[in-house]
């Protein structure tokens, strides 16, 4: 055997172990850092336009309903924000969205799975940050969106495509990481 | 006798319910079709629990799932249009089987790489152990083997 492809054959599994060492510290950078998710379920809407849906309005709240043809043509970027009376991580995420408010960002919410008067009671209590509210009680408009779990945000740029989703809280450091930046690119 | 056959049949057919859809409700009328949907629900990961079929799991979501499965069965849809339906909304990773595209190629692509490299492993060993061809003998070599040869003869 030629002496090059000998030593090919020595360096190959150190090549290998090598390329094994380089994907397995990416993947635990990417845990650490949150760019890598095993257990994320990645949205296929990302880069398309919501699909067809219209939801009856959450009637105490005085807010008007929402429909995907809300969605389109669009004054500037919006937030679609999945959300529970029952759901805890949405405490956590509430102040952020009553921040947007105030920075004048419209948020849409669909009120997912829950009894009239439980949401009531929450917006009541923690504050409204929607513009528009829509109620899916069956959950179907939401599975049509591909969530699965609440809270989930989208961002809506202002021609209806969806750039971006978030499944869980939108904590301040998601605000101020992730969400200023969208704002910023798609104003 | 064939009493007892059938009944044993019947439990057989049932016991898997009890792991799965827990109430008769969620079931389709039609034992075929259910029988369908339920290889369906088979294939589909639950979202919530990711490690269990909709199938197998208790979560909420699963059992919304299971429902719509149910329903698109019932309509008369196709395994792969039910399929497709849930494939559309929740993407790749609803499904327990990866279909072969560029980002699973190394996965479907493992196994054959894993054996055909031992494959090749094994073969260049194997060259590497056997020994070496004898050089035929010169003529000169041959003349004094067999001249060797006579000597030890007499």
């Amino acid at each position: 055997m030629p002496m090059t492809s000998r030593r090919m054959l020595m360096l190959a599994p150190l090549g290998l172990a090598a390329a094994g060492g380089v994907g397995f510290y990416a993947m635990l950078r990417g845990l650490g850092t949150g760019g890598y998710d095993p257990h994320g379920v990645p949205s296929v809407l990302v880069g398309r336009t919501p699909p067809e849906f219209s939801l009856p309005p959450l009637a105490p709240s005085g807010l008007p309903p929402l429909a995907s043809a809300d969605l389109q043509n669009l004054e500037g970027p919006v937030l679609v924000n999945f959300w529970a009376s029952w759901c805890v991580p949405c405490v956590v995420e509430h102040p952020q969205l009553m921040q947007l408010k105030r920075q004048g960002v419209p948020i849409y919410g669909i009120n997912y799975k829950d009894k009239p008067e439980a949401a009531m009671e929450f917006l009541t209590r923690h504050g409204n940050p929607f513009d528009r509210l829509g109620r899916d009680e069956p959950g179907r408009v939401a599975i049509d969106w591909g969530v699965y779990g609440v809270p989930e945000t989208y961002f809506i740029d202002r021609k209806g495509v969806i750039r971006w989703r978030w499944a869980g809280p939108i904590t301040p450091e998601v605000l101020e990481q992730d969400v200023r930046a969208l704002l910023r690119h798609y104003a | 006798m064939r009493r007892l056959l059938l009944a044993l049949a019947l439990l057989a057919a049932w016991v898997p319910l009890a792991l799965a859809v827990s109430s008769p409700s969620e079931m389709l009328p039609d034992p075929a079709q259910e029988q369908r949907a339920r290889e369906i629900g088979r294939q589909l990961r639950c979202l919530v629990c990711q490690n269990e079929s909709i199938e197998d799991s208790n979560a909420d979501l699963a059992r919304d799932l299971r429902h719509i499965v149910r329903e698109r069965v019932a309509a008369g849809d196709s395994d792969a249009a039910v399929i497709d339906y849930v494939h559309a909304r929740y993407g790749d990773f609803v499904l327990l089987r990866p279909p072969f595209n560029l980002l699973t190629a190394a996965l479907w692509g493992m196994p054959v790489l894993a054996l055909g490299g031992g494959l090749v492993a094994i073969l260049l060993l194997r060259r590497r152990g056997a020994a070496p061809e004898p050089v035929p003998l010169s003529p000169e070599e041959q003349a004094r083997l067999a001249a060797l040869e006579k000597d030890a003869a007499q």
